[in-house]
């Protein structure tokens, strides 16, 4: 992986150095944090009223219930900031030449790959961490559960990554960033509410549109439900697009 | 130290080279002569692994350009054509990334970039915005970052376009100090700059090879016919058909304003200088000026890229 190092702490430098970041930053940490506002207010109200049937208010979370719609929010943000992040990432490469200097370093396109699309993640994953101050918050007001919060996050990561690959893959397609995030955001929001199509789909084109249903399987992790397949099928996906995205390298070089 | 044999691409039905052969050895400077469009650049991109030819073979220092890609990249400095660069990077902070992907060791980036910003005369713009620079700068810059590591064998392609001439005269000077022991395979559609840098010129026409040889003696081999200029006062007709009739002269031509001067195409291998200044003296003539003329690498350029052979050497 030589050359891995070089390419990450430039795209990483990039990324700081671009207002994209930081406009994008600035509306995931607002969205999010109107959505969390939002839903606590509507736990707080629904807790007000389940106290009033203690038998039915037994056993259950308010704290889980909070979390994990709010999880769901910012996946749903995501469809949105996850094209924006990684929109430059190879479109602004072939745009402005760069990629010469990229394929003529001794660096293996497998490298630069991996340093966009970890920078790309660690980025995130700084924007994410801007949410956990709330989220801490409310569980230390309630018996925290942690194990559901790192369960989440974790999920949200994974999606990150399928996403990710997912944009850099579109941004091999195109010099023009705009028409490489309305790809990448076209495919997302497809992939994430094909599974909705199951129930006008024969019973096994259905259990295959439920299988590639993005939201499906977040929907099981983001529970706190660890089930290897919804992680086998992450990391498959980002796999799949980053083994695209290689393709998609050497496809290059032969046109020139 | 560079190799090609029948180096073939074509991008879709359109061929860019066909066929090209050459050597470079180790420690020379080369010029690639073109007109634009004449597959320079698709070359060049091919030996430093940019892309791979359609067919062909194409080695550096022994390896092959399709096995050994990244080796024979550790050990190519490359300026690429329209000098591409991260503008929003600064110049320092771009060099570090170039030489840390260049495989530097961590501890030695400050120093090479150092190295190289200062043989590129960037000291004073080593903290500024890449965008911002102007195009002679941003050109160093591709030089620097083409230097660093120390390559053994740079690549340039088309070096000192878009400079204004004290940068072009400035960037030469570097080219020139560059060479020694590294060998130089640069490309240039610019004849005098090729005749001062290069100990070789290949030129390239429509995607094949036409010449290769050094510019001194492609100018010689071209010339079909050594051409003297003779400036005299008082001539007569009787010394222009003198020297008509002496053996080896082929044609005369004489124009008379005031003084006359003939230009006298002769026998590439044979000296008349002496014997046409003696006939002159002999038909009491006086003398003002004798000279052989050369041809200048861009009159045999213009051979060899035009199709139409009556172009030829014009007096400068």
């Amino acid at each position: 992986m030589r050359g891995f190092w070089a390419v990450y702490r430039k795209e990483l430098y990039g990324m700081f150095m671009s207002p994209i970041f930081y406009v994008v930053g600035f509306m995931f940490l607002l969205v999010s944090g109107v959505f969390f506002n939002y839903i606590l207010s509507q736990v707080m109200l629904f807790s007000f009223q389940i106290a009033q049937h203690p038998e039915i208010a037994k056993g259950m979370s308010m704290l889980e219930l909070f979390f994990r719609s709010f999880m769901w929010n910012i996946s749903i943000i995501m469809l949105f900031i996850a094209p924006l992040l990684t929109m430059r990432l190879y479109a602004e490469e072939r745009k402005s030449g760069t990629i010469e200097l990229l394929f003529t370093y001794p660096v293996t396109d497998a490298a630069v790959l991996a340093g966009k699309f970890t920078a790309c993640l660690s980025a995130f994953v700084i924007l994410l961490a801007g949410t956990l101050p709330g989220v801490i918050g409310v569980s230390l007001m309630a018996t925290p559960a942690w194990k559901l919060i790192a369960c989440g996050y974790g999920a949200v990561f994974l999606l990150g990554c399928a996403f990710f690959s997912l944009g850099i893959f579109a941004s091999t397609l195109t010099r023009n960033q705009i028409i490489s995030a309305v790809i990448s955001f076209g495919l997302l929001l497809v992939l994430w509410f094909i599974g909705e199509a199951k129930s006008s789909a024969g019973p096994l084109l259905g259990s295959i549109l439920e299988y590639v249903s993005v939201a499906k399987h977040f929907e099981n992790l983001s529970k706190g439900l660890i089930d290897s397949r919804d992680i086998i099928f992450y990391v498959v996906f980002s796999a799949f697009f980053l083994f695209l995205t290689l393709r998609q390298m050497s496809s290059y070089r032969w046109r020139g | 130290m560079i190799e090609a044999e029948g180096l073939t691409k074509y991008y879709g039905p359109i061929g860019a080279i066909r066929n090209v052969s050459f050597e470079i050895e180790k420690g020379e400077i080369v010029g690639f002569l073109g007109p634009n469009g004449a597959g320079k650049s698709t070359a060049i991109k091919i030996l430093t692994c940019y892309m791979p030819p359609t067919s062909g073979l194409a080695r550096v220092d022994g390896l092959d350009v399709m096995e050994d890609s990244l080796k024979i990249r550790q050990r190519i400095g490359y300026l690429p054509e329209n000098v591409p660069l991260y503008n929003d990077l600064t110049v320092r902070r771009f060099l570090r990334f170039a030489a840390s992907s260049k495989g530097v060791e961590a501890k030695r980036i400050h120093a090479e970039t150092g190295r190289v910003i200062s043989a590129c005369g960037l000291e004073k713009n080593a903290d500024r915005i890449i965008g911002n620079l102007s195009k002679g700068f941003r050109q160093r810059v591709g030089l620097a970052q083409a230097l660093l590591n120390d390559p053994d064998v740079l690549v340039l392609d088309e070096p000192t376009i878009g400079l204004d001439p004290t940068q072009i005269i400035e960037m030469r000077r570097l080219i020139k100090d560059l060479g020694g022991n590294r060998t130089v395979l640069l490309s240039s559609h610019i004849l005098p700059e090729v005749a001062q840098l290069c100990q070789r010129v290949i030129i390239i026409n429509k995607g094949e090879i036409v010449a290769t040889d050094s510019p001194a003696n492609l100018t010689s081999q071209l010339q079909k016919t050594a051409k003297i200029i003779m400036e005299v006062s008082g001539a007569s007709e009787a010394l222009q058909q003198a020297i008509e009739s002496m053996a080896g002269v082929v044609k005369v031509s004489c124009v008379n304003n005031g003084t006359s001067r003939f230009v006298i195409e002769t026998d590439p291998h044979m000296d008349m200088r002496s014997r046409i200044a003696s006939l002159a003296i002999e038909k009491g003539c006086g003398l003002l000026e004798l000279r052989t003329m050369q041809l200048s690498l861009e009159d045999i350029f213009m051979q060899l890229v035009t199709e139409d052979p009556a172009v030829e050497g014009v007096e400068s």
